[in-house]
């Protein structure tokens, strides 16, 4: 008898266990009957206020940089979990966090996987906001893809976001005259260099006299002509300058099927292959790595780097924490203008908790308070330009790794010119692969037209309806 | 009577087809669907652009025209040389440590230990050995600074970013992951030859080296086959290692790159048309290899009956014709 029950157990269990996996495919159903109240947001997307707000808000990122500076400055954040990945709010809501790196296009295909299933997925489930860089934003908020919801439908006006750099919100207007997308930030670029060199170099750190020496690219490099001769590199790789180069472009990457290199794209190689047979760049393959992290730290020979204002607390800071170098900044402008990256926050067609996500777009974008907060404790040019030239005159307003130096002064005239006409929805790709497929080139490893054919390989994998059109390269 | 027949005609047989239906249809559902799927797609231009998809649409044989316009052989031997390099030492070894260790007259201590040591590399996840690699083999890595400050090197290494650098690594961490498992394997079937025939040997004045080629090798074929068919798929197969080494690249100059590395290219752009493609003939690629593998190490004719009755068979038709 004992045997018998022993057996029939085991086989339940069996059975059971083969059942578990259909037990996904179920509970939908008694999920979706339960979430019904949210159907109008879920059909409608434009009703959405209407509906009740969902308990759980998702939001996909790529790192913990906005994740941080939400937790610090949302005013209705209450607690967070002991592994980050979810943050409480006050009336009880939960914020989880997917986070998934950027590298290799990773985020991306994450967050189009999940976009794919929005429609089906369980209210709790749905993405409700999304964060998306300049580098691929303009897939998202395509109007025939209508994935991204209209600040308007959110119930935002562009008139409750007045101070807003107009340039972060035409960038992401689209043909039918619709925002998208809010950013908290400004990303005009700046030259950061390292105190104890200009000291040792050029005799002096003060930014008026190193920005002089830098100020175009025939002095840039008679001053990395001295650095070198002092036994010191210029820059740490050629990643480093590739913005300098690329945002100083004169069409977009695709146009008209056809994959355009620009004129200063090769320049930008060429130059870099003289850089590292001269010796003045440390030749360090690309950012993101630990290489390039240690060109940052104290031990570091390399002079300079080309950052926006975000870079001071995401690539500086973590590198030179209670170091001796921790103090050791000071920024300048750079040769040319350029700006780098910049996030926009998206409001996620189909998502549950329009009214938090309206709140979270709207403080995090808008509030002035906040905005202050990230600029004086992160480092931030925040998305707020009657700010920003405020601060910019202001004798108190400094951080401590630059030693005290305002920071805003050099940026501020920088980001009112920003203009993103230029970008197109395959830069990422684009950017990547040309830096991977010139890296072997850098190396001496394969020849220029070797390069050039691997990056159009690349290329037409990487975008199948780019594999009909042609690469075209400038002509010298 | 009545009641006698029906007990007669109670059949178990259902019992079996039940008991085993559950891999059947998880088969189906896990395998036979999505291979039949694969199949599908590759006669379809079918990929998404940006969040747009394009297709499915009736192609042909388009994809498979297309494919063999890029540089797959070149993946193919990429992917052949690294295996291939990893293999040899790692069979070598296999064959060298299973051998002393199930050797009677050597008396190794520790022998359990030196067992579990050799298999342990195996327990790591591939894709966090090729990280640890990276990590210590990197232009900054741990390796270069001993390097540096010995004074072995002026300057530091860039093993990744040359050729021979970049493929010997993916084959030192395929081998340092294999060869305890294949030590394993050799070893058990070492010691399932019957121990009378190498007290024989003894006895009749065999040397170690007589006995290992002699004995011990010809007797274990079967399973060397089994090890070298199992390698060769995992070795068709080899993605991780390089493609977390090499940043997915295949750097540098694409000479990393294995057939599953640009499998996943395709995969990652997903472009499900292309990808089908790739996979059909990846799928006859590797069935091509086992059979042949399989041909080569099975010997049918062990002592020679059927060769000589084919040739006579031969020369009989011969005759008959003449």
């Amino acid at each position: 008898m004992k045997r018998k029950i022993i057996c029939l157990t085991l086989a339940l269990l069996m059975g059971l266990s083969l059942l578990a996996g259909c037990g996904g495919g179920s509970s939908t159903e008694s999920g979706g009957a339960g979430g019904a109240n949210t159907g109008s947001a879920e059909d409608g997307g434009g009703s959405a206020a209407g509906g009740e707000e969902g308990k759980i808000i998702n939001i996909y990122v790529w790192n913990d940089e906005w994740q941080k500076k939400f937790n610090a400055n949302y005013p209705e954040v209450k607690e967070t979990s002991n592994d980050l990945s979810i943050t409480y709010l006050n009336d009880g809501t939960e914020v989880h966090w997917i986070i998934n790196p950027n590298q290799d296009g990773v985020y991306q295909q994450k967050l189009d996987e999940a976009l794919t299933k929005q429609a089906s997925a369980e209210a709790d489930d749905k993405i409700d906001l999304f964060l998306a860089e300049a580098d691929y934003i303009l897939k998202y908020i395509d109007p025939e893809v209508d994935v991204a919801l209209p600040i308007d439908e959110l119930g935002i006006s562009p008139e409750d976001v007045p101070n807003q750099y107009k340039y972060t919100q035409e960038a992401v207007t689209t043909a039918d005259g619709k925002i998208r997308a809010l950013s908290y930030q400004a990303t005009p670029g700046m030259m950061v260099y390292r105190r104890s060199i200009a000291n040792a170099v050029l005799g002096t750190d003060d930014p008026a006299t190193v920005g002089a020496a830098v100020a175009d690219w025939d002095k840039f490099y008679e001053t990395a002509d001295q650095m070198k001769a002092a036994g010191y590199y210029m820059y740490s790789g050629r990643a480093d300058t590739y913005r300098v180069y690329s945002n100083n472009v004169s069409g977009p990457w695709v146009q008209d099927g056809n994959v355009v290199v620009d004129q200063n794209l090769m320049n930008w190689v060429n130059r870099s292959m003289e850089d590292i047979q001269s010796g003045v760049t440390h030749n360090t393959p690309g950012q993101w790595q630990d290489e390039w992290n240690k060109d940052f730290g104290p031990d570091s020979k390399v002079f300079c780097f080309f950052l926006p204002a975000w870079g001071l607390d995401v690539c500086v800071k973590p590198n030179v924490d209670g170091t001796s170098a921790a103090e050791d900044w000071a920024v300048c402008p750079a040769p040319q203008n350029f700006y780098w990256g910049g996030t926009w926050l998206i409001a996620c067609r189909g998502t549950d908790d329009p009214e938090h996500v309206k709140d979270i777009m709207l403080k995090m974008t808008g509030d002035t308070a906040i905005l202050r907060s990230l600029a004086e404790k992160n480092g931030e040019m925040s998305n707020d330009q009657p700010l920003m030239e405020e601060l910019a005159q202001s004798d108190q307003f400094g951080i401590e790794m630059l030693g005290g130096q305002n920071y805003l002064g050099v940026l501020s005239s920088a980001a009112a010119n920003i203009s993103l006409a230029n970008v197109s929805p395959y830069d990422q790709g684009c950017t990547e692969e040309l830096q991977d497929a010139f890296g072997d080139y850098f190396n001496g490893k394969i020849d220029m037209d070797k390069a050039k054919a691997n990056f159009e390989t690349a290329i037409k994998e990487r975008y199948p309806e780019l594999a009909a059109g042609e690469v075209i390269w400038p002509d010298a | 009577m009545d009641k006698k027949n029906q007990i007669k005609s109670v059949s178990y047989a259902k019992w079996g087809y039940i008991f085993i239906a559950p891999f059947f249809i998880t088969y189906a559902v896990f395998s036979l669907i999505p291979l039949v799927d694969t199949i599908r797609n590759s006669f379809y231009e079918y990929y998404y652009s940006g969040l747009k998809v394009i297709g499915p649409t009736w192609v042909g044989l388009q994809n498979y025209i297309s494919l063999l316009s890029t540089d797959l052989p070149k993946y193919a031997w990429n992917t052949f040389v690294m295996w291939i390099l990893g293999f040899i030492p790692q069979i070598a070894v296999a064959l060298l440590l299973a051998a002393w260790f199930t050797d009677t007259r050597l008396k190794i201590c520790g022998k359990e230990f030196f067992k579990v040591v050799i298999y342990l590399p195996n327990l790591i996840m591939a894709s966090a050995f090729a990280m640890l690699f990276f990590a210590l083999f990197s232009n900054a890595g741990p390796v270069n600074s001993i390097l540096l400050r010995l004074g072995v090197v002026g300057e530091a290494i860039r093993f990744m970013e040359s050729t021979l650098g970049a493929r010997t690594l993916v084959a030192l961490m395929n081998f340092l992951m294999w060869f305890g498992n294949t030590t394993i394997m050799l070893m058990a079937a070492i010691m399932g030859i019957n121990p009378s025939i190498f007290e024989a040997a003894q006895l009749d004045g065999c040397t170690h080296t007589q006995m290992f080629f002699k004995i011990t090798l010809p007797q274990i074929r079967p399973l060397l086959t089994y090890t070298l068919i199992t390698s060769l798929i995992g070795g068709l197969q080899m993605f991780d290692v390089p493609q977390i080494l090499t940043g997915g690249n295949g750097s540098p100059d694409r000479t990393t790159m294995t057939l599953i590395m640009f499998l996943n290219k395709h995969l990652q752009s997903k472009n499900y048309g292309m990808a089908g493609a790739l996979s059909v003939m990846l799928f006859i690629i590797s069935a091509i290899l086992c059979f042949l593998v399989f041909k080569m190490n099975m010997d049918d004719d062990p002592d020679g009956s059927k060769g000589a009755a084919k040739r006579a068979r031969k020369l009989a038709r011969k005759e008959g014709k003449a």
